[in-house]
Formats: C-alpha cells, sequence, structure tokens
C-alpha cells in the first residue's frame, strides 16, 4: 500500500488507469484498482477516474457509494470481515463480531487508533460449513470460539 | 475439427497409475480455514524429515465441511483412503502406518474409493456405502475433491470437454432441443426452463451476443457455487462455451463475488489453461467457433445476483435492476441479446452433453430433473454439500444425509432458499424437493442452501434477521421494496423487543402482499418471504412476543430476565463486576441478586458466572 501524503497521483497510478480506457465497462475494476494501491478511495483518484474514463463525477462518486467493498476514509492495516450469513447467525456469529469489538475496542466498520485493524460488515463469507467465520484480509478461519478469536487477533502482526 | 481423443489417451495412459504414494490434501475456501495450509506444512516438513518419496497434491472440497480438514492418501496398486478431521499432530502416525506400513488408520479414515482394479482393504467402507454419500448421486460435484482443479489434464481425463466436442459437431438449434429434452432449469433461483432462455436469446436478432454467468452467489447459506468453482472450474467454461455456440454468442463474462478470492484465482487459471490448449479463444478445436471469457468481480451488493442489476454491474454501473420487458434475452449486456445462467446451471449443461440428454431427464421427478446441490448448514450435525436427485425429501437430506440435529436436540425449522425463501416445520419435511412443490408451501428452491435451526432459534429473530439483511440489500430503485423491507424490520424490531401489537401482524401481511406485487424484481417480490413463512407456521411464537412479552426460545434480548440462583451462587463478585449497568448487588461470600429495574439484560453476568448461577427465563 503506497503512503499518500501529497495531492498528486503518482504516474504509475494515472499510467493504470489510462489502461482502463481501452475496456467496456471498466469504472468497477478502475475503483477496485484504486483501492488496493491506496487502501481506499481517494477523492483525487476519483475525480482523475472521472476525467480519463470520461465519466460524470457524480456517477463515480454513485457507483464507489453503492457497493458495500468501496470505501471512501483509510482503512486500517487489516480488514476484519466477520461473517453474519444465515448459518453463522444461528451458530453465534453475533457474539464473534461482539468479542472482535470488545477487543479492539471499536465498532464494526471503524478503524482501531494505531490503524492496524478495521471491522467491516459483509454479508455471507459462503463458508457456512465451518460456522461461525470470519475473514481476516484474504484468509477465512472457521469453527470460531470467543477464545479462538483471541488467539487470532494476538497472532496477527 | 480436431479431436481430444488422442490427447485423452495419452494422459489416461500417463494418469493410469502412480508409481509412488500420493498425498492429497483438500484445499478449497473451507479446508484451507479448517486448517490444511498447516496440513500441507507439517506433511512437507514430516515427509522430509523421514525421507519418504511421495507425492504431494492439491484438491478442492469433498463436501464434507463436517470432517475437514480432509485428506487423501494413495498407495501404487491400493485403493486410496480419504481421511477426515486430520490436523498436523495427526500427519506423522497417518504416514508411518499408512504410507510406511500400508495400513490405513482405522480410526481416521472416512472411506476407501474402490476402483475395480485394486483389492479394497477390509474394515474400510466406499464412498458409496459411507454414511454420508450413501443417499447422494454425485453428478455436477463428482470432481470436486477428486481432481486437481489447477490442472486441466486432470478435467480431460475425467472427459472433460467431451460436451463441448460434441456439440460443436451439431446444429445450434439442435443443441438447443437437446437442452429442452434434457428439463434442465435454472439453479439460481426461480427455475426457469434452460433451453427456452436459450431459445429467446438464439432467436433474438443482433450482430453480437453475450454469454454471462452470474456467480455472485450472495444468498447467505449457500455456498454449492463457490465449491464448483474451486472445484471443477472448467465444468463451467465448458458450460458457458456450449451456451455461446447454441445461442451464437462469441464472448462471455463470469460474474464472480469478491468475497471468494480462490474461486477467482482457479478461474483464471482455468482460462489461461483452457487457451493454451485451444479449448478456448479463436477456431476452438479448428472449428468455427470462437469464444472468449471475462472474469468480473463483483464489489459487494446482493442485488446484483439479481439479472439486469448484474448487467450493470458488468457495463460498470450502480448495481440496480432494470425494467422489463425487454428481457436480457433480446436486450441484455449493452443492449445486446444476452443468455445468463449461474454455475450450478452451465456445470450441469457439460454434463448433459457428456452423458446425455436421455440419461440426464431420467433422474428427478417429471417437472425438475436432474440433481440438486445442497449446501447443509446451521445446527445440522453433518455440515456439508449433498448432491441428491431432484424429489428427494427433506427429512432423507437432513436425518439420513446431515445425521439429524447438533447434541440430539429437537428440529424446529429448515430454512430454505436463503432471504427470498422460507422456513418449513417439522410436518413439511417428507415433500419432495422440486421447483413446485417447495413454493406450494411458501419456500422455494432459491440456490439450495438449507440452513436447519433447533428449539434454540426464535423464528421471529430469524424474520427480523432476514429483513436486516434485506433492507440492507434493497438498492433504493423501487419504492415498494426500499419502503417495504424499511417498515417491515421495523415492525419487527418492535415485536422482537417486546413492543410489538397483534395489529403488527396484519400490518406486515399487508406490506408483504403490495411488495409480492409491485416491487420491480426479484429482491423486493420474495423479500417477505421469511416474515410469511415464519407467520404461517409459527405464528404462536409471534404472539408469545407479542402478548406475554416472552421469547420461548430465549433468544430475544429484550424480553429476557436475569436473575440468580441463590443455592448455586457462591457470592464470588464475578457477575456484579462484569455488570456494565451496576445492576447486581452482594458482598463477598453472600448471595447476589439483580435489580430488573435497572438490567439492561445484556447476559454479560452469565458469561461471568462460573458456576451456573446465574438464571435467564
Amino acid at each position: 500500500m503506497t503512503n499518500r501524503n501529497s495531492n498528486h497521483l503518482d504516474i504509475k497510478f494515472k499510467k493504470m488507469m489510462e489502461d482502463y480506457k481501452e475496456h467496456k465497462g471498466s469504472l468497477i475494476p478502475a475503483l477496485q484498482t484504486t483501492q488496493e494501491v491506496y487502501g481506499y478511495l481517494p477523492k483525487e483518484a476519483m475525480e482523475y477516474i472521472s476525467q480519463v474514463l470520461e465519466i460524470p463525477f457524480s456517477e463515480v462518486f454513485g457507483v464507489a457509494t453503492f457497493y458495500a467493498q468501496f470505501r471512501l476514509q483509510p482503512r486500517g492495516k487489516h480488514v476484519i470481515k466477520v461473517c453474519s450469513g444465515t448459518a453463522c447467525h444461528v451458530r453465534g456469529g453475533p457474539h464473534i463480531l461482539k468479542e472482535v469489538e470488545k477487543q479492539l475496542h471499536i465498532k464494526s466498520g471503524e478503524t482501531t487508533n494505531d490503524n492496524k485493524f478495521s471491522i467491516e460488515p459483509v454479508a455471507c463469507l459462503g463458508a457456512c460449513g465451518l460456522a461461525p467465520v470470519m475473514m481476516i484480509d484474504e484468509e477465512t478461519f472457521g469453527r470460531l470460539t470467543k477464545e479462538r478469536v483471541h488467539q487470532i487477533l494476538d497472532s496477527i502482526e | 475439427m480436431r479431436s481430444l481423443k488422442l490427447l485423452r489417451n495419452d494422459l489416461k495412459e500417463k494418469y493410469h497409475s502412480i508409481s509412488k504414494p500420493r498425498i492429497t490434501i483438500g484445499m478449497g475456501t473451507c479446508g484451507i480455514a479448517a486448517g490444511a495450509d498447516k496440513v500441507k506444512d507439517a506433511l512437507y516438513h514430516a515427509v522430509a524429515e523421514k525421507g519418504l518419496d511421495v507425492d504431494i497434491e492439491v484438491t478442492s472440497c469433498i463436501g464434507m465441511c463436517y470432517k475437514e480438514v480432509n485428506v487423501e492418501v494413495a498407495l501404487p496398486d491400493y485403493p486410496p483412503v480419504v481421511y477426515g478431521d486430520i490436523t498436523p499432530a495427526r500427519v506423522t502416525r497417518m504416514l508411518e502406518e499408512h504410507v510406511v506400513g500400508n495400513t490405513p488408520v482405522l480410526e481416521w479414515a472416512e472411506f476407501q474409493l474402490e476402483n475395480g482394479k485394486h483389492t479394497p482393504y477390509q474394515d474400510i467402507s466406499s464412498m458409496e456405502s459411507s454414511d454420508y454419500y450413501f443417499h447422494q448421486t454425485r453428478e455436477v460435484t463428482s470432481r470436486c475433491g477428486r481432481i486437481s482443479p489447477e490442472n486441466i489434464e486432470e478435467y480431460l481425463i475425467t472427459d472433460g470437454y467431451e460436451g463441448l466436442e460434441k456439440v460443436l459437431m451439431t446444429q445450434p438449434q439442435k443443441v438447443i432441443d437437446d437442452i429442452k429434452a434434457s428439463g434442465l432449469r435454472g439453479r439460481g433461483g426461480g427455475g426457469f426452463p434452460t433451453g427456452l432462455k436459450w431459445q429467446f436469446a438464439h432467436d433474438a436478432e443482433g450482430d453480437k451476443k453475450y454469454i454471462v454467468c452470474n456467480a455472485d452467489e450472495g444468498d447467505p447459506g449457500a455456498f454449492m457455487d463457490r465449491s464448483i468453482l474451486e472445484g471443477d472450474p472448467h465444468a463451467v467454461l465448458e458450460g458457458m462455451m456450449i451456451a455461446g455456440y447454441a445461442i451464437g454468442a462469441d464472448e462471455g463474462y463470469i460474474y464472480v463475488r469478491a468475497e471468494y478470492p480462490l474461486a477467482i484465482k482457479r478461474l483464471k487459471r482455468a482460462i489461461k489453461q483452457a487457451k493454451e490448449y485451444g479449448l478456448l479463444g479463436d477456431h476452438i478445436l479448428e472449428s468455427s467457433f470462437s469464444f472468449d471469457i471475462h472474469i468480473k468481480v463483483g464489489a459487494g451488493a446482493f442485488v446484483c445476483g439479481e439479472e439486469t442489476a448484474l448487467l450493470n454491474s458488468i457495463e460498470g454501473k450502480r448495481g440496480m435492476p432494470r425494467l422489463r420487458p425487454p428481457f436480457p434475452a433480446v436486450k441484455g449486456l449493452w443492449g445486446k441479446p444476452t443468455n445468463n445462467n449461474n454455475v450450478e446451471t452451465y456445470a450441469n449443461v457439460a454434463l448433459i452433453f457428456r452423458k446425455g440428454t436421455e440419461w440426464y431427464a431420467s433422474i428427478g421427478t417429471e417437472n425438475s430433473k436432474g440433481t440438486k446441490v445442497f449446501s447443509l448448514t446451521g445446527k445440522i450435525a453433518k455440515t456439508g454439500l449433498a448432491e441428491v436427485p431432484m424429489g428427494t425429501t427433506l427429512r432423507q437430506i437432513i436425518y439420513d444425509i446431515g445425521g439429524g440435529i447438533q447434541e440430539n436436540k429437537r428440529f424446529k425449522a429448515v430454512q430454505i432458499g436463503g432471504p427470498s425463501g422460507g422456513c418449513l416445520p417439522e410436518d413439511k419435511l417428507d415433500i419432495p424437493v422440486d421447483y413446485d412443490s417447495l413454493i406450494k408451501v411458501g419456500a422455494m428452491m432459491g440456490s439450495g442452501g438449507l440452513v436447519v435451526m433447533d428449539e434454540a432459534t426464535c423464528m421471529v429473530d430469524v424474520a427480523r434477521y432476514f429483513l436486516t439483511f434485506s433492507q440492507a440489500e434493497s438498492c433504493g430503485k423501487c419504492t415498494p421494496c426500499r419502503e417495504g423491507t424499511t417498515r417491515m424490520l421495523e415492525i419487527l424490531n418492535r415485536i422482537t423487543s417486546g413492543e410489538g401489537e397483534m395489529e403488527d401482524i396484519e400490518r406486515l401481511e399487508r406490506l408483504a402482499r403490495v411488495m409480492k406485487t409491485t416491487s420491480l424484481c426479484g429482491l423486493g417480490q420474495t423479500a417477505p418471504n421469511p416474515v410469511l413463512s415464519t407467520l404461517r407456521y409459527f405464528k404462536d411464537e409471534y404472539i408469545a412476543h407479542i402478548k406475554d412479552k416472552r421469547c420461548p426460545s430465549g433468544v430475544c434480548n429484550h424480553l429476557l430476565t436475569y436473575s440468580i440462583d441463590a443455592e448455586k451462587c457462591i457470592g464470588c463478585t464475578a457477575c456484579a463486576k462484569a455488570c456494565p449497568v451496576n445492576a447486581i448487588t452482594g458482598t463477598v461470600k453472600k448471595t447476589h441478586e439483580i435489580n430488573p429495574e435497572i438490567c439492561i439484560t445484556c447476559g454479560a453476568c452469565m458469561e461471568a458466572c462460573h458456576f451456573d448461577a446465574v438464571i435467564r427465563v
């Protein structure tokens, strides 16, 4: 993840966005790439995308705020998603979310003060056979108990 | 046209027998979440330490989530044995006894894969006769957990792309007629006849047509599409190509959820390999048919599972449904005729052309043909995937395959079809599972997620859960869905917090009627189903919440009261310390008391107590 202190977007990023001009329907992939680069969608980046892809800024903003995946604020180094699917719900998923919130002293949708963790809402992670589950970055953890949540959070650098 | 026959024969020769022991680890998302990575590391470590000459391979999920991590051990000239519940600590014994000593560890062995060539081991059942698989018919998922999903050769030797070869030698209209004759209906929810859908797209005028695969499996509780994508990605590609040939499309899109990173990785790899083998791209197998497939990664919106919302999302817009008509078959992606089916449907297509229309039509019921893959989750003893012929009863699926309820508790309901489906009680367990029977009892097939609920599940809370979901996921375009889900959720919140009134039941029913008849897309039209079905079968629970201000299952926090059992309390003060509102009084070594006026029923005392002295009613 690049640290963005300046208001200027870097050249590499601009080049990546230019490439999207060639493809139809590339607004969402462009936003996804932006988020991969910066960890969120900086306003300047969205403005640049609007310019390059010739899509009104209002539409870029509309798409960015429609989908759950996109964030307009920076997030922590690790993103935790506690599954709120049906299988997890009936197997105690809400208690797992509470435990994560308690451990990190933040609520779902927030980021810890040290920017290490963010908790993000998610519908269903599709690992229902191991409910309750959560996902940290791209790794899925199943058969959770409060104790396991402790261990897992402690083990993350 | 180039035939794959020779290649397939060569490959069969190559894979015919193994020359040294082979250990295969089940590494689908579930397996990895259960620790398959650590088992793999432990295996590499132990194999190196012992200096064994062993191949270590990776496969996907075989469907026994309750037995993850699954590992298969195969020795030359012996049938492979599949183990369940393998942990890093069990690796050494498995290697020493089975690989070195050729004596499978019986207590961890789930079954063996008999192949007719080798003498089976004694005292291990075959897969077909094992508890979990005896009642299953694995067709669509036959390769899941059996082949490497990252190696196209293993797909080819299991007769992969044979359906495509046959199709390319037939007229497109004949292909559509065959799909019609097979009786295949869409596996994504509504159960629309696939052949008819293809016919519309085929007949539509257009210089350019598209194939779309809906892999936006958003139903909470369903994961069969993920398992197919992770375990048998080529089957989906093959099905899409056949559909493309039939309707006259040369380009396809797979719209897959961002929450499925492993599925995306395996799909990308499969597409690359198919291109290398001349099975995707220009002039497939040197025929006149060209087809290309792109992957579009979703950005997190349940409504994109609705086909027109999905098309908007592929086009880079907000995923909001379109007004119909025109239907996508006439005016779909970028205004061109488009055919959209889901993952399981395409996997069925490849199967139908490989094994034949008549064979396929012989499975299932009169109006629902073939098999259906269900995901068994919730309070069921054996969670996992189960594939059964259409028409199997829910009781057979839940009890004969799923082993009944966890901890021998009492069954209360099974939720089928996700947020669009309904909750069915015990007396509906004997209906055959097919599209039409489920609609009749107020549920629907949906994508096939079965969430089993026991006596500790509150049905009003379940309805509230689904409405919370639908309300959050409503795209906001049409008023009945946007406002209807919000109002319904408000009412359900009221009821579960003890502030409901009897008129609320009528209000819910009226709202449901309006939403069903006037919402723009399936999401709004079916969002009331969880409420209607729980009202239909579990009305007494609603009444208990409203009239008696009581939650019979002990779930709804606001309706519970906490007290302390004087006989069990030893006065340790743990509960008083845990109480966030200082509602608990008492001194050390004396019985404590909870003041119900102050208590916010958070349950912290109950968790803190080590002596089970806190009572909740």
